[in-house]
């Protein structure tokens, strides 16, 4: 089992995301800067921290898309390797095109920061297996653009899909259909704005993240 | 050559900043403001080889992001 997680200048969940991996995994991610232009040979799952990236300069996420390293997910992402964006990550996934839709800033315009309910849409996927369906969770946010949108079409489509995996259980950023966490159409990129990496150890008070990585990281010891 | 593009909103999204400043004005007594939308503007200094399709290039790869906004080149 190798995990990686990649580091952008301005991640600053990176760290966080290294110990939920290595919690789950019994071994530590390799920490792979954003200038590298490939990921360790054998890396079997991928995740992009929180944080702000570049300074969220430009658009949220959007100079972190463009570095070398993405280049090298996006070639993963394709073979089926799981890809996981939390927060910043999300908001990298979607600036990359690895996701559709974009994340706006939040439309009661100020940072959210506290724990929120969420409910499991979809608990058929890689990374939501160990969920009941429809089971309600209460995981972290902390951002400023999350704020999902895409046009009708869109949404009609990635719900019809069954592509939603996390909906907010309340009114947090705007996001459209409450759209909290979203997963390509193969089902091995998950983006969402929430951290479950934030709560998947007892000091945090709250574990309901660490089935999400037991999920991806067993089904792929499994 | 100084190359100017405008970046804004596509019409139907919501812009949350927009309003923001739209309100800060109501607050300070501007009257007769029906709406405000914000956007970007970027001036580039590019050689004077660079051509039309390179700008557009520029534009729909970095500077807008074309699933919520539209972008304007203005060349002088």
């Amino acid at each position: 089992m190798k995990t990686a997680v990649i580091v952008f200048p301005g991640s600053n969940c990176d760290r966080d995301m290294a110990a939920a991996l290595e919690h789950a995994t019994g071994k530590a991610p390799a920490m792979v800067w954003h200038r590298e232009t490939a990921l360790p040979d054998g890396t079997d799952f991928v995740a992009l921290p929180g944080g702000f990236s570049y300074g969220d300069y430009l658009r949220s996420g959007a100079m972190a898309a463009r570095s070398p390293v993405m280049d090298a997910v996006r070639t993963a992402a394709a073979r089926g390797v799981p890809v996981l964006g939390v927060c910043n990550g999300f908001q990298v996934l979607t600036e990359a095109g690895l996701l559709p839709g974009a994340l706006m800033r939040n439309a009661g315009l100020n940072f959210v920061c506290r724990t929120v309910g969420l409910t499991v849409a979809n608990n058929q996927s890689l990374f939501t297996g160990a969920y009941a369906a429809g089971e309600a969770i209460r995981i972290p946010v902390a951002h400023h653009d999350g704020n999902y949108f895409a046009d009708a079409a869109t949404l009609d489509r990635i719900e019809g899909e069954g592509r939603v995996a996390f909906r907010y259980a309340e009114e947090v950023n705007g996001s459209s259909r409450a759209i909290a966490g979203l997963l390509n159409d193969a089902g091995n990129v998950l983006g969402m704005m929430p951290h479950p990496e934030r709560a998947c150890e007892p000091a945090h008070g709250n574990q309901d993240g660490t089935r999400l990585f037991a999920s991806a990281l067993g089904a792929l010891v499994g | 050559m100084k190359i100017h593009v405008y970046v804004t909103l596509k019409n139907g999204v919501l812009d949350p900043q927009g309003k923001a400043i739209h309100h800060a004005l109501e607050g300070l007594g501007f009257a007769g403001v029906h709406d405000v939308r914000a956007g970007r503007f970027i001036e580039l200094d590019v050689a004077d080889d660079v051509n039309d399709a390179d700008l557009d290039a520029m534009c729909a790869k970095l500077l807008a992001n074309t699933v919520i906004e539209n972008y304007r080149i203005v060349r002088p």
